[in-house]
């Protein structure tokens, strides 16, 4: 379908759709298996420029927004989940400062995330808080003019590959939610290491991993907005973020979906082709269905979100997480099943898409926690109608 | 350094279909692409530049659709961008065709290396490189697969030819051209901003009264070559492979050859 991009969306697309087809699928079975970093193919990733595509013209970037990352996110995502994590955990790191930073910080940490010379992360999970993200006990105590920084942060994407570290901890723990702050952190700093390294079912190419804070002192100059704001920044980038997870789940899916098409074109059994049975060709069609609705859905929020009119729209953001993610997780399963035994074999891609595509249902947010925050939209928007 | 590439739009295939008619490639329906050979071409003159300094001047020969050629060239980060178009070029061998890039070069005066890829994917031939440095009177060293130097008084350059058996050194002095091989590099991808340059670049055309020419060395009448024929070989069958231990397979060659009488 033809979604009306710009020229220049379009030429964002066709940049992103050659790295994949050029530098990411040619080695992403061997990145599977080892696990190893892609740092070649983001060094490719910032030679194309689209590091530089969300942030603002006057620190080295291309003033695009959320639509664009997502197709860049889309396209990367066809190729290898793991690559466009390990892109978009970067503007993730980035989002925080571009939207709530000095012009001090703008101007020290965007140009060299704009080049993607350097890499950020954003560090919000902890052992004891995951869903439940205001029971986060990684401190940030005041002392003179610095912050000292104590606790462990986990999952962290990125995490010893990025330079930068938004990290969200408590500054003052008495006052609860209202009590978080977002710090930036440099890689180097004293008092910041890095703990286990997680060995995943997918997206096995992109560090997750421990930050260990360790009495880390940072200047206060790396507080992010006010003390107290770490919370509604937290809830800022995420409510940016999630087309960028739904736009994982699409490529993923539309990755899957491209290889089942693929397949079942060339599989002979009984004499024809697979794909000339209508038991396939129905769950090919169903599996296009989602992939289109998913699309549909995801380039209307980005671009509802890039527009600026909406001021809330967390419902709307979530919704196009939940969806893309589900969509992603049933038609890479699917996909697996137009290729049967196959399918089932790492000789094959789309059970490297299926691996992939269930930590988009889980990161970011749970799907559960979609559900509640949509649900609670529900409620609310319904009261107010009523009055 | 100053550094001229030569490129070639070809079309991207491999199956090259001809009308019997005229013996020409159809080109209709099929899409144009940068001669895969000539990308080599281009990195390799980015690559110099970027560790001499000077300038990429990318140049190619054809008609006005070869501009997006270079656009593409703009997008992967050139400094400039030549295209030599008009009628009386049209129908150019290759002798023809490198006298018409030499005279460009010869507007152009200033510069310190020409580079171009070993041949184009269409014409196979090889002849245009070569060609071009002959008209100039430079010297040139074909099928380079490394630049090993340019000394800070860029009066030399030392490479790597591909021969069969591997490889030879040459030295030779500047201004010199080479032409390239596939192992020389890996060609970048173009950026954003360089397609949003190439978006809003004017392209320079130079036509026959642009340049100092020869007129009767242009085009058809330059051209001494002929194509009496074109025609697609018949593909040939697949062979036998015998599989095994030596002696069973030598055993069983044996036995075919008697049975095609070859022995």
């Amino acid at each position: 379908m033809d979604y009306l991009l710009t020229e220049e969306q379009e030429m964002i697309r066709e940049l992103a759709s050659k790295i994949t087809e050029n530098k990411i699928m040619p080695v992403r079975e061997e990145l599977d298996r080892t696990g190893e970093f892609p740092g070649g193919i983001v060094k490719d990733i910032a030679a194309a420029d689209l590091f530089r595509v969300a942030i603002p013209e006057e620190y080295g970037g291309i003033g695009g927004g959320c639509l664009e990352l997502c197709l860049i996110v889309e396209e990367l995502s066809r190729g290898c989940a793991g690559v466009a994590v390990s892109f978009a955990a970067s503007a993730l790191g980035a989002f925080p400062i571009n939207r709530f930073g000095s012009e001090e910080q703008k101007k020290k940490y965007l140009p060299l995330l704009a080049s993607g010379e350097k890499l950020a992360a954003f560090g919000l999970t902890e052992p004891n808080a995951g869903s439940d993200a205001g029971a986060i006990e990684t401190t940030a105590k005041p002392e003179g003019d610095e912050y000292v920084l104590n606790g462990t942060k986990v999952f962290i994407t990125n995490g010893g590959e990025a330079d930068i570290y938004v990290i969200i901890a408590m500054t003052n723990k008495e006052k609860g939610a209202r009590g978080a702050s977002a710090l930036i952190v440099e890689k180097g700093t004293p008092g910041f290491s890095f703990g286990k390294k997680e060995d995943k079912m997918g997206i096995r190419c992109s560090a997750t991993r421990e930050l260990v804070f360790d009495n880390c002192r940072i200047p206060k100059g790396n507080l992010i907005g006010r003390e107290g704001t770490g919370f509604i920044i937290t809830m800022s980038n995420f409510n940016h973020s999630r087309s960028g997870i739904g736009a994982q789940a699409l490529g993923t899916a539309q990755g899957a979906l491209d290889e089942a098409v693929k397949y079942s074109g060339e599989r002979v059994q009984f004499g024809k082709t697979i794909a000339t049975f209508q038991a396939i060709q129905h769950k090919l069609a169903d599996m296009a269905i989602q992939v289109e609705a998913a699309r549909a859905l995801i380039y209307s929020t980005a671009r509802m979100i890039d527009s600026g009119k909406q001021k809330n729209f967390s419902k709307e953001s979530a919704i196009s997480k939940v969806f893309p993610s589900d969509v992603a997780m049933a038609v890479t399963v699917e996909a697996i099943q137009v290729l049967g035994g196959y399918g089932y074999m790492k000789d094959y891609p789309v059970e490297k898409y299926m691996r992939d595509a269930k930590i988009m249902q889980i990161y970011e947010g749970t799907n559960e926690i979609q559900r509640n925050i949509i649900g609670l939209e529900l409620i609310k928007e319904s009261k107010r109608k009523k009055k | 350094m100053n550094i001229i590439v030569f490129i070639k739009q070809v079309p991207e295939t491999t199956e090259v279909k001809i009308n019997p008619e005229t013996n020409t490639l159809i080109r209709e329906g099929v899409t144009s692409i940068i001669n895969p050979f000539d990308m080599y071409a281009i990195e390799e003159g980015l690559r110099v530049r970027e560790a001499k300094g000077g300038r990429v001047t990318v140049i190619t020969m054809g008609p006005p659709q070869a501009e997006a050629a270079l656009r593409q060239c703009i997008a992967m980060g050139v400094d400039e961008v030549v295209l030599l178009s008009d009628r009386v070029f049209a129908g150019s061998d290759t002798l023809a065709t490198s006298y018409t890039l030499s005279c460009a070069v010869r507007k152009i005066k200033d510069f310190d290396l020409i580079i171009c890829g070993k041949q184009a994917s269409d014409g196979d031939t090889a002849q245009v490189g070569p060609g071009i440095a002959q008209h100039l009177n430079i010297p040139f060293v074909t099928y380079v697969r490394k630049i090993e130097e340019i000394p800070e008084d860029r009066k030399s350059i030392r490479v790597e030819k591909m021969v069969d058996e591997g490889y030879e050194v040459r030295e030779m002095k500047l201004p010199a051209l080479i032409t390239v091989v596939k192992e020389i590099n890996e060609p970048r991808l173009e950026s954003l901003r360089g397609k949003l340059n190439a978006k809003k670049a004017q392209i320079p055309v130079w036509t026959f009264s642009d340049m100092e020419m020869d007129k009767e060395r242009l085009g058809l009448d330059g051209s001494p070559t002929q194509v009496i024929k074109i025609f697609t070989p018949q593909p040939r069958e697949a062979g036998e492979i015998f599989e095994g231990e030596a002696e069973d397979c030598v055993n069983k060659l044996v036995e075919k050859m008697k049975e095609n009488k070859i022995v």
